[in-house]
Formats: C-alpha cells, structure tokens, sequence
C-alpha cells in the first residue's frame, strides 16, 4: 500500500495551491501538515527537511521536494499531464509560467497595504484581461480543441482553471469578452476529480496564505 | 541545415544570460537580436511574436519560445541536461529553482535605488552563504563527484556556476568557507564549451553598467 503524499505549508493558499490542484485533478488523495508556529517551522528546518529552508514541501514517493515548480514539473510528469513530447512539454510550460505569474500577483497583492490593495486588484484583473486571458482565448479558438495543448487534459488546462476562478473572485465579469475561456471553465470544472475539488470539504484553499 | 537559436533581449545579462549560458555550454552557436528601443519592442508586440507581450524569447525549432524556465527547461531537456531519469531530472530542477532565486537578487540589483544597493549586497551575501551555498557544498562533498547530479554535467551546475561568478564579481571572497564549491568552480570553468564561454569574445555579457539599465527603462517603462 502506498502512502499518501504529504504536503507541507502554512494553511492558505500561497504557492501551495497549485499543487493541491494538480494533485487533485489527477485523483490523489493526499495529506497537509500546517505550519502554524515559529517552532513548527523550525523544527522543519533543523530536521534538514527543507533544503533551502523554504516551504513548500511535498514528501512524496521517498522523496522531500521543495520549489514549487520543481514539484509542479515532477506531479505533471508524474501523472502524465506534461505532454506526449518536448514540443508539447513546452508548450505547457510556457502556458502554465505565464499562469503562475499572474496568481503571483494576486498572492502578493495580499500583503499590500490596504490603499494600495484596491488598486493593484485593479491592475491585476487589467493584466488579465490583456495580457494573459487573450492568448489564451487564441489559443482555443485557433485550434478548436476541448484542451491547451494535444488535444488532451494537461497541467496546464488546470493552472487555466485555477486562475480564471482566481480572477473571477475578483471581479465576477471578466470572462465577458472571453466566450472560448467561459466554455472552457465550464467543461473542465465538470471533469469529475476537478468536480470534487470545487466542492466544499475538499482540500482547497479558500483564503491567500497568512503571513 | 539546421538554423541557429536567435534570442531577442536587451544587450546585456538580464534574465536571458541564464539562457546564453546554457546554450554555450551545450556547444549551440545561437544569434542575437539586441532591443535598443520601445518601437522595437512595440514591433515584436504587435506582431505577435510574443506570447505574454514580454522577453526572453528564443526562436528556436519553428517557435517562439518564452518564459525563462521554460526556454531553459527545453534546451536542457534537448541536449541532455537534464539527468537521465525523473528523478534526477526533479533534483536538478530543485537545485536550479534555489539558485534562480539567488541570482533574482543579482538580475534586480541594479534597478535599486543607489541608497539601496550597498546593502543588498550585503543582503545576497548573507543569503548565498547561509542559505544556498551550504546545500551545494554539502552535496558535492558527500558524493564527491564532479557534477551535482547523476556524475554528468547538467543545468544545475551551469546555472550554480553562472550565479557563484556573478557573485564574485561583488564580493570576491564569497566562496572563502566552501573548499568543495571552489573546486566546482574552477572545474566546471574548465569545460571546453564552458571554457569557451568564459573568454573574451563570446556571447557572454559583461555586468550591467548604466547603459544597460537606462536602456532597459527605455524600453519598458510606460
């Protein structure tokens, strides 16, 4: 019997949360241990199970990953979301990089002071609406596929998913102009793993991770 | 015949040095295309060259490709860089993403504000030596082999390398507690391609300079 994956983070989103997604759409059941106190994270520390003293950490298959990507590209490939080739792997990548560059933003924007907070959410549904949630409009309606990249479920369909709901709980308008992007959000919401995590008592996240 | 990589970037280090570093150490001539104005950008903008309107971006295999790790991630896996397993492909990977890190500290350094400089020196000193140098001593010395990972010459060694030089241009003792990591140094320095790369006349930049950074403000400044 195999043991479950365990993640370790503070009990938030963060840079946690695209994890827990990937590990969920692919049917995984894992468990969280939260770091709650300054002990915690330094008994974490001493035991020389972070190697560059940082969350997140994964243990997972005999090995203590940190780096977010890093255990994001081992997940990915782990359960056959990255792509039948090279070309394909870096497709998703790319798609995938300009995905966790938005969700930064809104992961910072958190610990912005409140004068500032409403006006970079501003600013960051802006960048969306521009710069990332177009391309990815393109993308769907040059190819004409359900999915990203090889017509089949992949990374980075779920890092998508993750950041149009990000940006919805933003501003609930912003797939308005974006019809390919709304269709999408529909169809894999409803693919039954990413259904289940979308459901309350699931291990997703629903506030930006404490300080 | 096959058509040579083509980077579009500033001319300077930046973040596409990471990507010329990599490239040379592979043995891969590659063109350059240096940005010098807003109008050049707003060009490969419009024409959609650009997948998130930003640099890096490398034409290489009939794409346009973008995001630094990304780019990074391709050409590693394209010319065995990239371990010889999942597992150590994860390792190398880890390694990259903490030394990427580190060098962030160097690649915004001279975007400070003058008063604020000094002081992140002090402050990637600090980090390097306390929370990024001790990990890589401790691997190279237990294994004792040459490279970080999987005894072969990867990603993760040519992006420490790059880092610990950069480093020292700052602070020249950087390395004086980590014997293991100076015989890294001078090791993977002496790498023919890398070798190659470390002499005068290759594609590698100089440190950034005030040319540098006034054309970068230029560029992308609103």
């Amino acid at each position: 019997m195999t043991t479950k994956p365990k993640l370790c983070y503070f009990r938030g989103r963060g840079r946690m949360e695209s994890i827990r997604w990937l590990l969920a759409a692919a049917g995984v059941e894992f468990e969280e241990e939260f770091i709650e106190t300054r002990e915690q994270y330094e008994k974490l520390q001493k035991e020389g199970l972070l190697l560059f003293g940082q969350v997140p950490m994964v243990e997972i298959d005999g090995m203590v990953l940190t780096q977010t990507r890093a255990i994001l590209s081992y997940l990915a490939a782990k359960y056959d979301s990255y792509g039948k080739d090279l070309k394909e792997t870096v497709r998703i990548n790319m798609y995938a990089d300009g995905t966790l560059d938005l969700m930064m933003m809104i992961a910072l924007a958190a610990f912005k002071p409140p004068e500032e907070k409403e006006e970079n959410l501003t600013l960051i549904v802006k960048k969306a609406k521009t710069r990332y949630f177009p391309v990815f409009e393109k993308i769907l309606n040059d190819r004409g596929e359900d999915f990203l990249v090889g017509n089949k479920f992949s990374w980075a369909d779920i890092q998508l998913l993750e950041v149009i709901l990000m940006v919805e709980e933003l501003d609930a308008s912003v797939l308005a102009d974006f019809p390919l992007l709304k269709a999408f959000e529909a169809r894999i919401s409803n693919i039954p793993t990413i259904r289940k995590f979308l459901q309350p008592g699931s291990p997703r996240k629903l506030e930006a991770a404490p300080r | 015949m096959a058509t040579k990589p083509k980077l579009h970037y500033p001319n300077g280090r930046g973040r596409m040095e990471s990507v010329r570093w990599v490239l040379a150490a592979a043995g891969v001539e590659f063109d350059e295309e240096f940005l010098e104005t807003k109008e050049q950008l707003q060009k490969l903008q419009d024409g959609n060259h650009l997948l998130f309107q930003q640099v890096p971006m490398v034409e290489i295999d009939g794409m346009k490709l973008v995001q630094t790790r990304s780019i990074l991630h391709y050409i590693a896996e394209k010319h065995h860089l990239f371990g010889k397993d999942l597992k150590e492909r994860t390792l190398i990977d880890m390694y990259v993403e903490g030394t990427l890190d580190l060098l962030e500290l160097i690649i915004m350094h001279p975007f400070l504000k003058p008063d604020d400089q000094q002081k992140e020196v002090v402050n990637m000193a600090q980090k390097a030596i306390i929370r990024y140098f001790p990990v890589f001593e401790k691997v190279l010395r237990e294994h004792g082999q040459r490279f970080l990972v999987g005894n072969q010459l990867s990603l993760a060694d040519v992006i420490l390398l790059q880092t610990i030089l950069a480093l020292e241009e700052k602070i020249p003792n950087i390395l004086s507690a980590f014997p293991h990591l100076q015989e890294f140094t001078v090791k993977i320095s002496n790498i023919p391609t890398i070798k190659k790369f470390l002499e005068p006349g290759s594609k590698k930049k100089p440190p950034p300079d005030d040319i540098y950074v006034r054309t970068v403000y230029n560029i992308f400044m609103p």
